[in-house]
């Protein structure tokens, strides 16, 4: 470990990045993510990296797909605004299978909304945001040392399913300053490349990806946001199509036990549990402390990555427990899925929050005092 | 290397034909022209990176045997910046269209201007969208009509290569799919230049344009460019450069090499500032 050392969220993410391979950043600023783009313009140039400040946020990821074509390590950073106009090459990410990490750090919306205040709210549109059935992976880091151990995570995803990977925290882990000591060495995985004399950048077996070649490392081939076969020119025969498809969902889903991560806290003899993630869950680790001290027995189940949503961890604590109460600073994005991964099967209590305030822990204490003796 | 004999069949994709393009379409000789200059500089098509948007123009991406992207609706610019500042050493030519480049993609064509980064930009210019159908483009001439301006486009046109001037674009061409060796000529000029290199070519879409406007097939289209504009010296290259391109309105419209100037080019400025230092 370094020497325990006062980091920011943002720096952590940027440290992450590099100590993972990333040499590559291109960005817009937008607040409250900017000070990740400004730690990478200082660091990037001493370890041989690129670092370009884009037209716009579209660009930005536009310019991180070219250089991960080129055999780079990418990165870019935003929030709300830019990662709802980022969304367009996510999915080209996603369809032509280009490794990435894409930071936001959420901050209030809809549209401009609370530029300098935190909010959980881009939940769904991590993983919806983009047009079309497509694979993603969302990690959801609660603290300066997670950021750290996420990103890196993220870049190791990344290059292990040749997909965009979402790292997604708000505005108060952004810029919360933690004293944090940091690994020598983070997980580095190398990209996948191609041997052998003919390369097909798509032919892959069902579920599973194809390695992936650089630009100019000699084999010519062609990458399209089209719908296209193993070689990757276009198509438009069904068959193919359909194999693509369900290729790229289930890359993801056919690997969800090596992806998925969930912390659970205290749930051996939980009664109740609370479900949240990033800074909410740190309010709510205070909150079940609070009310194990009044002689309930509350748990917390803390999603690592939001997409996959960790459907086992919740359906197993369903069958457990007789509420979930669900504490996120929006108007129920997570709820919906915990609703749906529990299917009925016990209660799912709101513990809601969308005005620019992190959850605080005696809300969620509140709603447990209330609601938890009339389940006993 | 002389490529007057040379069979371009061996920088295409035979696997991918048949092509999508019309008949009378002028794209395909733009891309020969293209592939001409590439050959008479004898790059390797391993190093050459082909990054086009979308249109009829970029799918011709699909059809050359170089690393070629196909990306999304006027970024290419955005692509090929990040793969030029990844591998330096790639010769990398942005083919775009006039709306997916001078629309959609305007601002992304205008900074990679600005940057000096050196790409190779090809802007097929039929002044219409052909692959949705000939709707109206930010190159229609007022008047013309289009699907979407049916009694006639009520908008004045963009000068590409004015805007690419006044971008900061340091080499400015503008050639003619009626004169596919001068093309040539202006192709293998702009992958030779140092920097960002933008060369405006008219072709025709007789699908699309022509027959909406009574101009007739693709032989009459071509023909037409030789009337509608005036070449800046023979062969272009090395002749006097017409500075800061005369506006077109009711006059001919300029072709050759219309601009070119020395300034930091972005990738090598980046890289040797990286190494000595920022100044």
């Amino acid at each position: 470990m370094s020497e325990p050392r006062l980091l920011p969220g943002n720096e952590a993410c940027a440290l992450g990045a590099l100590a993972a391979g990333c040499r590559f950043y291109a960005g817009y600023p937008i607040t409250p993510s900017s000070e990740i783009a400004e730690t990478m313009a200082e660091l990037l140039p001493a370890v041989g990296g690129v670092f370009v400040q884009m037209e716009d946020e579209i660009a930005s990821l536009a310019a991180c797909l070219g250089a991960a074509l080129g055999g780079m390590k990418a990165m870019t950073a935003t929030s709300g605004p830019g990662f709802s106009l980022m969304q367009e090459h996510i999915g080209f990410a996603a369809m032509a299978e280009l490794p990435c990490v894409i930071v936001d750090v959420m901050r209030g919306g809809p549209s401009t909304g609370l530029p300098t205040l935190p909010s959980q709210a881009d939940v769904q549109q991590a993983r919806w945001g983009t047009h079309g059935d497509h694979p993603i992976i969302v990690l959801a880091p609660a603290s300066v040392r997670e950021v750290y151990d996420l990103t890196v995570r993220a870049f190791a995803c990344a290059e292990r399913f040749r997909t965009p990977v979402i790292v997604l925290y708000d505005a108060v882990v952004g810029h919360l300053r933690e004293r944090v000591e940091l690994p020598e060495q983070a997980e580095v995985v190398p990209r996948m490349r191609p041997r052998g004399p003919s390369y097909w950048p798509y032919a892959a077996p069902d579920g599973e990806v194809a390695p992936l070649a650089a630009f100019g490392d000699g084999y010519r081939f062609h990458v399209t946001g089209l719908a296209h076969d193993e070689r990757g020119f276009p198509t438009q025969d069904p068959a193919v199509v359909a194999a693509l498809q369900h290729r790229l969902q289930r890359k993801i889903e056919n690997h969800r036990g090596e992806i998925v991560r969930c912390e659970q806290v205290l749930m051996d003899d939980a009664e109740v549990a609370v479900v949240a993630f990033g800074i909410a869950a740190r309010a709510a680790r205070e909150a079940i402390q609070r009310a194990r001290r009044q002689g309930l027995r509350v748990g917390l189940v803390r999603p690592l990555t939001l997409w996959p949503f960790p459907d086992e961890v919740l359906s197993a604590a369903a069958g457990r427990v007789r509420a979930l109460v669900v504490a996120e600073m929006n108007l129920g994005q997570m709820l919906r899925e915990v609703e749906r991964a529990v299917r009925g099967r016990t209660q799912v209590v709101p513990c809601l929050r969308a005005d620019g305030e992190p959850v605080q822990p005696e809300e969620i204490l509140q709603v447990l005092e209330a609601e938890v003796p009339a389940w006993m | 290397m002389d490529v007057g004999a040379l069979d371009v069949r061996r920088y295409l994709r035979r696997e991918m034909m048949p092509h999508i393009l019309c008949p009378g379409c002028g794209h395909g000789i733009v891309l020969q022209a293209l592939l001409r200059a590439v050959a008479s500089l004898e790059l390797d098509p391993d190093r050459v990176a082909v990054v086009a948007g979308i249109g009829c123009s970029s799918r011709l991406a699909g059809y050359v045997d170089f690393c070629t992207l196909h990306a999304t609706h006027g970024r290419a610019p955005a692509f090929a910046t990040g793969l030029k500042l990844a591998r330096p050493e790639l010769t990398v030519i942005v083919i775009t269209g006039d709306g997916d480049g001078l629309a959609i993609g305007g601002n992304h064509l205008i900074h990679a201007a600005r940057r000096n980064i050196d790409l190779l930009c090809l802007l097929f210019n039929n002044a219409v969208y052909g692959m949705t159908g000939g709707q109206v483009a930010p190159t229609t001439p007022q008047g013309s009509r289009a699907t979407t301006a049916p009694q006639g486009n009520p908008e004045p046109p963009f000068d590409a290569c004015r805007l690419m001037i006044g971008a900061g674009a340091t080499f400015v061409a503008r050639g003619l799919a009626y004169e596919p060796l001068t093309l040539q000529h202006l192709c293998v000029e702009g992958l030779r230049h140092p920097g960002f290199a933008f060369i405006d070519v008219l072709t025709d879409c007789p699908e699309f344009f022509g027959r909406y406007n009574r101009l007739g097939r693709g032989p009459e289209m071509l023909l037409s460019q030789k009337v509608r504009t005036t070449a800046v010296g023979p062969l272009l290259a090395r002749k006097a450069a017409l500075d800061g391109a005369e506006a077109p309105t009711g006059a001919a419209l300029p072709t050759g090499v219309l601009h070119r100037e020395t300034r930091p080019e972005f990738t090598r400025a980046l890289m040797s500032w990286r190494q000595e230092g920022f100044p």
